[in-house]
């Protein structure tokens, strides 16, 4: 209790939580339409695919500077994009293997190009290696601003797009009718997830940025049928996650930030497959028991009336 | 007295909480070719396939000859709907038909001469032989169709299940599937087929069962397909038209 | 003679998973391979705390265990209503943070690198040797691998068929009597298998780069399962031989130049493959267009 209090004591300690709770709700957020639109895994392909982005960006200018980064990684998640959509409509690789493909190929240039980098010994280079995995007690103020900012830039702009995502996950055929422009709002749904995972970089690292993206969602989806309540669980259960992450690595065991989140986010998970009403395991049992015996009493009664009806002839 | 082909007592299968199928009990009488009907959702499909095991059961017994269906596989031939794979997969026609096999063969034997022989035996029946060695992406609605007829062939049953093998197939490979069926029935075998279109049931089976949730009415052709039982199967979504009633139904 | 340690490591890996990358690839569960490759990693950890030596054996049953925890889980999770790929996101990250802690919270007993795990050292691989009776008998990993690809290829080889099956139509597959479930479960096994084998020397990004990209070269190269499952072993170890010397000139990670390869020999087999390139399938439909109006 007293790490606690003296956590939010620190003004930059307090930052930092903010931080990751924007963070954790942007990626929410912006998940469970990923989620919806059965593209769950985009998220963890864009974030490996944002390597390659981030290493030009830092050999290009030097410098470790995260709205460079931004620029780097949205080039290659469009790219990465991109990429899948041309092997997808024009092969017969389905859209599986493409996206494991994109995944590892731009993930083994980026490494080619960390490798590169470090080789070179250009002075700075030791932070990139934070970007696998996350430390958010080594981000400085303005590295947490920055996040926050993104994060929230992130929401507000679901907020606002709220009913053309909506009907662009359920019927995207639909959308177009409407008149919607729905290539463009297609790429601006990847485009966001590109920028939760560059906001996301820092604080948990590439490798387990797509857990953020996920596994919110789908805890999510277990306690709702309403989409807006979907999407509002999703942003809390994701900001939870990041409050406990970052507190955990913060006070003092030195753990890497990215796997503490991700467990956290986890354990709600588990909550909710065990727990929620009518589709965690618990609730589907009773479902199927009670199932099983109706069918037995309709039966039993079918059975009698029909014996009745012979009678009665 | 001999075993029927194919008895099915007290099944039932639910998808969450609804029940499918209910209380499904009938006896498949030898050498006849037996359509099922009934209209979407109404668990044709799903018969077959708790019948073969391929989803649980909540409850119910399957005996094929008698016996539990685990020891009688090699009677049983099962055509899949055609949807349910990936025609992109690299292989060709030839070897589909040859996968019949596969359960002839045991754990460990390949494939070898004898089997190619039956597979283009079967190939021929179906009118297929001049495709032998096209990719199976190359072909056809109907020539995959056919393909699939021509593997089930090679596993050499005596019960057939085919899941609707009329569904977007062209006027030849109806022709051709409707003489495999008069074929099969020639040689004593036993052929269950999911159909869809009522107005061809007369023409092409002996025996119907009329399904919805539960057997709505399973017996000859001619006792079977009466205004009365349609109605019950299908509800209000059967509209009667013309004099001759049996033979003019459309679905509304 | 370090360089033929490195090249033949690098081979026999793309090999391995090349074999059972092809099966993945045919069931689209590409997926699954990024799954395993990730979430092996506590089960190395735990195989390592427990025995206390950097026996490849006991790692490998870590692993291996793992591998097929994470098959059950994902399917578990497929079969109670969540989509296929957001059950392969939640459980790979998950048990992957897991190892990741692991191996921060006990960083001092354990010479594994983290940065290892994710990109690998194959460049250490020569280093890494056994003897036997006092003779050296070359790396490590190039025997833990090669009992891999032996395993790999002796169960591929017996059990053709039946994977071949298993692939294309598994309702028929099953009710022909094959058991279906025990081949999934064998297959993961292989993915598993070979994933550990190649883990510690290449990481776990240049696995699953060789489980689906040479696979899907292959695809686009041919209309045959075996030559798809040959095509798709040699586009391996030749990206493991090219990347090699790539790395060299780069100065670069050798595992990551190895997938780059890869990757542009993908590009090239998507463009210009004779019966199922983008750019032949043009160029074919054009010559059509004007023989037409000609």
């Amino acid at each position: 209790m007293f790490d606690w209090l003296q956590l939010l004591s620190d003004p930059n300690a307090r930052w930092i939580l903010l931080g990751s709770m924007l963070l954790g709700i942007g990626g929410g957020v912006i998940g469970s339409f990923a989620y919806l639109r059965k593209q769950a895994l985009m998220g963890d392909a864009l974030s490996h695919a944002a390597l390659p982005g981030v290493c030009i960006a830092f050999m290009l200018s030097g410098s470790k500077s995260i709205g460079l980064f931004l620029i780097g990684a949205a080039v290659a998640g469009v790219a990465a994009t991109y990429g899948i959509g041309f092997m997808t409509r024009h092969s017969r690789i389905k859209p599986d293997a493409a996206l494991a493909i994109v995944l590892s190929v731009f993930f083994g240039l980026g490494i080619v190009l960390l490798t590169r980098i470090q080789h070179s010994g250009s002075g700075n280079q030791s932070g990139l290696d934070k970007f696998l995995f996350g430390q958010a007690a080594s981000m400085v103020r303005s590295d947490v601003i920055t996040m926050a900012v993104i994060s929230a830039v992130l929401i507000g702009a679901c907020a606002l797009l709220f009913k053309e995502f909506k009907l662009l996950s359920f019927d995207p055929g639909f959308a177009r009718g409407v008149g919607y422009p729905t290539v463009l709002l297609d790429q601006l749904v990847m485009l966001l997830l590109v920028v939760a995972v560059v906001a996301g970089i820092q604080a948990v690292g590439v490798v387990l940025m797509a857990a953020l993206l996920i596994t919110p969602a789908v805890s999510a989806r277990y306690w709702t049928e309403k989409l807006g309540v979907m999407v509002v669980l999703s942003g809390l259960f994701g900001a939870l996650s990041g409050i406990a992450g970052t507190w955990i690595s913060a006070s003092g065991n030195n753990l890497p930030t990215g796997p503490l989140t991700v467990l956290a986010c986890t354990a709600i998970f588990g909550i909710s497959v065990v727990a929620a009403p009518k589709r965690g395991i618990v609730a589907k049992r009773v479902i199927r028991a009670m199932a099983r015996s109706r069918l037995a009493r309709e039966s039993e009664t079918e059975r009698l009336r029909t014996e009745r009806g012979e009678q009665a002839l | 007295m001999k075993p029927s082909p194919l008895t099915i007592r007290n099944l039932s299968v639910a998808y969450r909480k609804k029940p499918v199928l209910r209380d499904i009990e009938f006896e498949a009488p030898e050498g006849k070719l037996i359509g099922i009907v009934g209209p979407n959702g109404a668990g044709k499909s799903t018969l077959i396939k708790a019948t073969l095991g391929l989803i649980p059961r909540l409850c119910g017994e399957v005996s094929i000859y008698g016996e539990p269906y685990a020891r009688q596989r090699r009677r049983v031939g099962y055509v899949p709907q055609r949807e349910s794979v990936d025609w992109d997969f690299p292989t060709n026609a030839l070897d589909v038909v040859m996968m019949g096999r596969y359960g002839h063969l045991g754990w460990f034997r390949r494939p070898g001469r004898k089997e190619r022989a039956i597979a283009m035996e079967c190939l021929d029946k179906v009118g297929m032989s001049a495709y032998a060695d096209r990719q199976i992406s190359q072909l056809s609605g109907g020539q995959q169709q056919r393909i699939f007829l021509a593997r089930a062939l090679a596993q050499d049953a005596d019960l057939y299940f085919m899941d609707e093998p009329f569904v977007g197939v062209d006027a030849a490979t109806e022709k051709a599937i409707v003489a495999l069926l008069g074929e099969l029935k020639e040689q004593g075998k036993t052929v269950l087929v999911v159909h869809h279109d009522l107005a061809t049931v007369e023409e092409y089976f002996d025996w119907l069962m009329l399904l919805n949730e539960t057997i709505v009415a399973f017996g000859p052709v001619e006792r079977t397909f009466t205004p009365e039982h349609l109605q019950t199967a299908y509800g209000g979504k059967l509209t009667l038209l013309g004099r001759d009633e049996r033979s003019a139904l459309i679905l509304g | 003679m370090s360089t033929f340690w490195i090249i033949l490591t690098g081979a026999l890996v793309a090999a391995s998973c090349g074999i059972v990358g092809c099966f993945l690839v045919l069931r689209k569960m590409a997926m699954i391979g990024d799954a395993i490759s990730h979430s092996v990693l506590p089960g190395i950890v735990i195989a390592f705390l427990l025995s206390g030596s950097r026996d490849s054996l006991f790692m490998l049953l870590g692993a291996a265990a793992l591998g097929l925890v994470t098959v059950f889980l994902i399917q578990w999770l497929h079969r109670s209503g969540v989509q296929s790929d957001a059950s392969i996101g939640v459980v790979f990250t998950a048990l992957f943070a897991v190892g990741v802690i692991l191996v921060s919270l006990y960083t001092r007993d354990i010479d594994l690198d983290l940065d290892c795990v994710l990109y690998g050292e194959i460049a250490y691989v020569p280093w890494n040797t056994i003897e036997i009776g006092g003779t050296d008998i070359g790396p490590k990993a190039v025997w833990g691998i090669g009992l891999a690809l032996l395993l790999i290829v002796l169960i591929v080889g017996a059990f053709f068929k039946q994977f071949k099956l298993c692939a294309f139509d598994p309702a028929l597959a099953a009710a022909v009597g094959i058991p279906v479930a025990l081949f999934h479960y064998l297959l993961m096994g292989l993915v598993s298998v070979s994933t550990v084998a190649s883990f510690e020397s290449v990481g776990a990004i240049l696995v699953v780069g060789m489980l689906v990209v040479p696979p899907a070269t292959a695809y686009l190269l041919t209309d045959s399962l075996s030559r798809m499952i040959g095509y798709s072993a040699l586009v391996g170890c030749g990206s493991a031989v090219a990347g090699y010397y790539v790395a060299r000139v780069l100065d670069a990670s050798i595992s990551g130049s190895m997938v780059c390869v890869a990757g542009a020999m993908f590009l090239l087999a998507l463009l210009l493959s004779p019966k199922h390139g983008v750019l032949v399938r043009q160029w074919k439909q054009r010559r059509f267009a004007r023989e037409r109006s000609a």
